[in-house]
């Protein structure tokens, strides 16, 4: 059932949804759009399309507690020290992000079970928006991703003056059974209002400067080939190596477990970590990955080869545009897709 | 960091680092003429003041240090001609932007002490000790991990 | 003075001259993107390749840093020695080039130093605040920018989408150079630098504290600042490095967010030319341009003026001393609050 609601109500929405959990949504922070606890004097910034961050950060987190260790003696008693999970909700996530959770879904719920990943996709609702109009970096359309019609376990749409609001799952429909109130049935009107948008922003997606990105030559077939390339080695010397594009990645999910001594013991805790950097995949002989032209490969190559070749041909990009958007010197992910792939986007 | 647990006083931990050619050698005098100073002031000797890197004074609030100071020989009395020198310009500016920072001023400080100095070592190290016990707890330079 | 365009087609061709018979034997500059606003750092090795290049107004990238990797590769390599590197340099970053050979990083020998007029380059961002969506083109001089997008065509003022480093831009002179095309582009002097440092200056230390806070808590720990920095150019980094016990791929305390970003600034106090490019490659926007201009601030006031990168031979202000140098203890004692 499509339920709206007053663009100038949403305060109320939101003070209802955070009542019991927590609501993060996107709000103004240092001059961009980022998704942040709500609270009434937080600046809620609806229209924005892409955040600086993705909504990755609540599901594997930039850093979280594994475990404390303490010796005394002979003895060393280890204690958990990972936050226990408790409810929230993700609210104005768009297309690209919400997809970029079943490329998640697939590296941390395969076997064996990444338990603190699990408790917090159980934990989380997740509330998405459609896009009316696209950013100028985005490229979602090239992954097969509609981004008029987004998935969750909520979608909402904002067009006019109301927001539209469509729950989609169980989870959805519990969150939507104690928003009931506050919003009215929406009409067949309504509906076409939503389809037009829908159409006109997917034929915007169309136009843009990546619109016509093309996969073709990224099937998977032609490892080997893809891996010698000696395009490698001319699209990679710009790269400075720092890890912008992997950390502002909805679907870049490597990570590494750190100890730090804390002078009376040691604090375990898992963290980010960029396969652009030196210390990525450390091992006693060094990074096996000596040069950034290996390094910068081996970041296409999982994305657009080798993750692929792992899960039924599923690339683990999903246009959203940020390293595009941040990257410092204007290198990125379609730059090699079209570099490296086939005619089609000549 | 250590509050007493009986008086409740706030006794802060102070970390000193002091070069081996005169302040150390001034704290030691301090000891053997029976001149009282806080316990709970650190020594860290280093063979200059100049090894004294500023991530060193981070590193030691990091680790609970409520006030940090380094102490070397006056300028001019260098044991390496003008190590002293170099420290000074690196805690000028490392203490310029702590405060610009918004850290406390009162919790960095350099002295110049000589082996000679006893006297001033502990004179120094008191009234260190207590402008830092009026700041209280160093809250903005801590790292939640290390607390004990 | 030229237009932007025409300065664009001299340095197309002055390169394929010397690509041709200049003894250089690559060429360093700028190729187009996939937008009209994103130019690539970019390695020219023959004159063909040059249909790409580029240079406008977002042509920002400092070029200098990539003489380091592109000598020594090609010192790897073992063939072609001596060969020389040709450079386009703006203003900003022909400091950063004397920096690189003061700490005998790049060898002077090795290249061939064009310098080239500077429009001011333009902030995307500001743009697109100023209501413009998908740009598609645009036309500049050196005053008004026309952009052509889907939102419509609009005028706006060079002086007010500049990048905030062009704002207080140090000038149209060339610290190093071998020629230059294009001398003479208006620079956009006249911005106080240290407005911004003044102003902090001003506020209590509760208010400054809070302040960093609130910017530095965004840090992601990305490293571009680090790595776009001209002079921050050691083999390995202490916080790359898993021996220094300061390595750390992120913030996992708010202690490690304040660390990293004093450090290095720390490190690079004294050296650093204030070329603004930590703040233009910050994802996160936090403004890093107010801890570098914080040292160079005070190392002007308690060491006298020093311009890092002027030169190549003076020493820098940390790696220098004076017998009567201010006391630290004197620069805690002033400015206001506890």
């Amino acid at each position: 059932m499509l339920l709206k609601l007053s663009l100038d109500k949403t305060g109320g929405l939101f003070t209802e949804m955070a009542r019991d959990r927590t609501l993060y949504l996107p709000v103004k922070r240092g001059g961009q759009a980022d998704f942040a606890p709500w609270t009434p004097e937080a600046e809620v910034c609806l229209d924005y399309l892409n955040t600086a961050r993705s909504i990755k950060d609540f599901f594997l987190p930039q850093t979280e507690n594994i475990a404390a260790f303490k010796r005394e003696g002979k003895k060393i008693t280890i204690t958990p020290t990972h936050e226990e999970p408790s409810p929230f909700v993700v609210f104005g996530a768009r297309a690209c992000d919400v997809r970029s959770l079943d490329v998640l879904d697939r590296v941390f719920l395969s076997d064996p079970v990444d338990t603190f990943y699990k408790a917090q996709r159980e934990n989380g609702v997740i509330v998405s928006m459609a896009c009316a109009e696209p950013e100028e970096t985005c490229f979602c359309n090239a992954f097969g991703i509609d981004a008029a019609e987004p998935r969750g376990d909520v979608v909402t749409w904002i067009a006019g003056n109301f927001l539209y609001w469509e729950a989609k799952t169980p989870a959805g429909e519990a969150l939507t059974g104690k928003l009931e109130t506050l919003m009215s049935e929406a009409d067949s009107s309504d509906l076409k209002e939503i389809e037009e948008q829908g159409k006109a922003a997917r034929a915007a997606f169309k136009e843009l400067p990546l619109g016509k990105l093309s996969l073709e030559g990224w099937s998977g077939d032609d490892l080997l080939g893809k891996f010698t390339s000696p395009l490698w080695e001319k699209m990679s010397k710009s790269c400075l190596g720092c890890g912008t594009c992997t950390y502002v990645c909805p679907t870049c999910q490597c990570y590494d477990i750190q100890d730090f001594d804390t002078g009376h013991g040691i604090a375990r805790f898992r963290c980010w970590d960029s396969c652009m950097y030196s210390d990525f995949t450390l091992m006693a002989h060094g990074n096996p990955r000596k040069s950034q032209l290996e390094r910068f490969r081996q970041r296409f190559m999982h994305k657009l080869v080798y993750y692929p070749a792992n899960n039924d041909g599923m690339y683990s990009c999903v246009g959203c545009g940020r390293c595009v958007a941040k990257c410092p010197i204007s290198m990125n992910i379609a730059k090699v897709i079209k570099a490296l792939g086939g005619n089609a986007n000549a | 960091m250590p509050i007493n647990a009986e008086s409740g006083e706030f006794k802060p931990m102070i970390v000193a680092f002091c070069c081996n050619w005169c302040s150390y050698a001034g704290a030691d005098l301090a000891g053997s003429s029976r001149l009282s100073y806080p316990a709970d002031v650190k020594i860290i000797r280093v063979p200059c003041s100049c090894r004294v890197n500023p991530l060193f004074m981070l590193r030691a609030f990091q680790r609970g240090a409520d006030g940090v100071i380094m102490c070397g020989c006056h300028p001019g009395d260098c044991h390496y001609t003008s190590g002293n020198y170099f420290a000074r310009r690196r805690m000028a500016l490392l203490f310029s932007m702590l405060e610009y920072l918004g850290i406390e001023k009162g919790r960095v400080r350099v002295e110049w002490v000589s082996a000679a100095e006893g006297q001033k070592f502990a004179i120094t190290m008191n009234q260190f000790a207590e402008t830092v016990a009026a700041l209280g707890e160093c809250k903005r330079l801590e790292d939640l991990r290390c607390q004990p | 003075m030229p237009a932007v365009k025409e300065i664009q087609e001299k340095m197309r061709a002055r390169a394929g001259e010397l690509l041709r018979d200049g003894g250089v034997s690559m060429a360093l500059g700028w190729k187009r993107g996939e937008f009209c606003h994103d130019p690539e750092p970019a390695f020219f090795e023959s004159e063909a390749e040059l249909d790409n290049f580029v240079y406008d107004g977002f042509s920002s990238p400092l070029l200098s840093k990539y003489l380091i990797e592109t000598i020594r590769k090609d010192k790897q390599k073992g063939e072609g020695k001596g060969s020389k590197f040709l450079v386009f340099l703006k203003p900003c970053d022909s400091y950063g080039l004397n920096l690189l050979l003061k700490e005998h990083r790049v060898e002077r020998e090795r290249v061939y130093a064009v310098g080239v007029g500077c429009p001011g380059m333009l902030d995307v961002d500001k743009i697109r605040a100023a209501g413009v969506k998908n740009m598609r083109s645009f036309d500049e001089t050196e005053t008004e920018v026309t952009i052509h997008a889907s939102s419509g065509d609009k005028t706006l003022a060079r002086r007010d989408i500049l990048l905030e480093k062009c704002l207080v831009c140090k000038g149209p002179e060339f610290a190093v150079q071998d020629e230059v095309l294009a001398p003479g582009l208006p620079s956009f002097e006249g911005g106080d630098r240290f407005a911004g440092v003044t102003e902090l200056e001003s506020m209590s230390p509760e208010e400054r504290f809070s302040f960093w806070r609130n910017e530095l808590s965004r840090c992601i720990r990305c490293n571009a600042c680090r790595n776009a920095c001209p002079v921050c150019s050691c083999n390995k980094c202490v916080f790359d490095n898993p021996q220094s016990g300061v390595q750390a791929k992120s913030n996992a305390d708010s202690f490690e967010e304040n660390m990293f970003h004093i450090v290095r600034a720390f490190h690079v106090a004294g050296r650093c030319s204030d070329c603004g490019e930590c703040s233009r490659v910050c994802p996160q926007k936090i403004p890093l341009h107010l801890l570098n201009r914080k040292f160079i601030k005070d190392i002007n006031a308690f060491y006298g003026a020093f311009q890092a990168g002027a030169d190549a031979e003076a020493r820098a202000p940390l790696t220098n001393y004076e017998f009567g140098d201010v006391e630290p203890g004197a620069v805690v004692k002033r400015g206001g609050g506890a």
